[in-house]
């Protein structure tokens, strides 16, 4: 069981700009939307780019990344799902930074994402796991402080990253 | 009428020698012997992926000229990116389309829609303010000037046959070096243009 702390969006987006993200590319969720997705729509800091399915996300991150553009794609849970070929192409095979955050929506108050009842929700760590990318659960306020030193490492050693956020930002 | 994939592509190499090139499959592997060069983008990794690794390119590269060669099976897999790209409006962008009717590349079986599918219409109504359709050279040699002048996103369906066999190089276009090799010379026409 975890405790059910919430976080701050602001605190997130404020991460994302310390890391020098420019590009939010985004299939809305119902988890980040109203805390994260709607502010940074609103933001002139980032350009938005919404997209029709997530594996179109992964591979605009993968064209952005050669100009030294740093992007973030934003989906749920299913979408990351739906886009496990391209992230392992771009991600596992040709070891692009692709930095994900993944709304985990359904998943139980105070479970984690490996205890929860849905199966779309439960694999997900399991899958990560077992294609060696890391990943960091902004399950608490003190969590969101290593987001930008998380990104600057996955551009760092090109690599793919997933941020997962188990209950919906305020 | 039709023309020959590699007859419509030697044409537009000449017109383009310099852009950076996101080729898919058996174009590619065309391609990559008719217009060599360290700015084609072979690593697309996914089949259908080509059309959003260039919107990234073009969305990065505003100062340089994208061109997507897609296939039509390709496309098929990720339709939704025309109304991406047609939102995002790239003027940088053109998009291509090798029209053969067929998974060239995986036993040559038929795509869904065989050749009834309009993509130039599909890219209209998607948001591109131009799109093209050609299915002989002669008319490819006069229409092009015209494709690439002026702003994009610019849509083109080339209805084409099957031209010479070049030869299905999976192992470059998977290479890291080519990778690293674009990213090299990306780097340094960014750096040319910008100075």
């Amino acid at each position: 069981m975890v405790s059910d702390n919430t976080i701050d969006g602001s605190s997130i987006v404020s991460e994302l700009k310390k890391a020098r993200v420019s590009f939010v590319i985004a299939l809305p969720d119902i988890v980040t939307c109203d805390g994260l997705l709607w502010p940074i729509s609103r933001d002139p800091d980032f350009e938005l780019i919404t997209i029709c399915k997530e594996d179109e996300g992964v591979s605009i991150c993968s064209g952005l990344s050669y100009s030294e553009n740093r992007a973030v794609v934003m989906m749920q849970h299913t979408g990351f799902l739906d886009s496990i070929n391209a992230i392992r192409a771009m991600g596992m095979d040709y070891q692009l930074p692709i930095i994900m955050l993944v709304g985990l929506q359904g998943l139980e108050p105070d479970y984690s994402p490996n205890e929860s009842s849905k199966n779309g929700v439960r694999i997900i760590i399991p899958m990560l796991e077992l294609m060696q990318i890391g990943f960091h659960i902004l399950d608490k306020q003190s969590d969101v402080s290593s987001i930008s030193d998380l990104i600057d490492s996955a551009y760092k050693k090109s690599s793919p990253y997933v941020f997962l956020v188990p209950r919906a930002p305020l | 009428m039709t023309m020959l994939r590699d007859e419509a592509l030697e044409l537009l190499a000449t017109h383009c020698p310099d852009e950076i090139v996101v080729p898919v499959y058996q174009s590619a592997f065309d391609w990559m012997k008719i217009r060599p060069h360290k700015l084609n983008y072979l690593c697309t990794g996914a089949m259908g992926q080509a059309s959003s690794h260039a919107l990234g390119l073009a969305l990065g590269c505003t100062d340089q000229k994208v061109l997507i060669l897609d296939g039509d099976g390709s496309l098929l897999m990720n339709l939704g990116s025309l109304v991406t790209i047609g939102s995002c409006r790239p003027k940088n962008l053109w998009h291509f389309v090798l029209y053969n009717g067929i998974y060239e590349v995986n036993g040559e079986f038929p795509i869904p829609g065989g050749f009834e599918t309009d993509f130039s219409s599909i890219a209209t109504a998607s948001g591109f303010p131009r799109s093209y359709n050609f299915d002989n050279i002669e008319e490819l040699r006069k229409g092009l000037p015209e494709v690439l002048a002026g702003p994009g996103p610019v849509f083109v369906c080339l209805k084409v046959i099957c031209g010479k066999h070049y030869p299905r190089n999976y192992e470059t276009i998977h290479d890291a070096r080519q990778r690293a090799s674009f990213k090299a010379a990306l780097a340094t026409r960014l750096a040319a243009t910008r100075s």
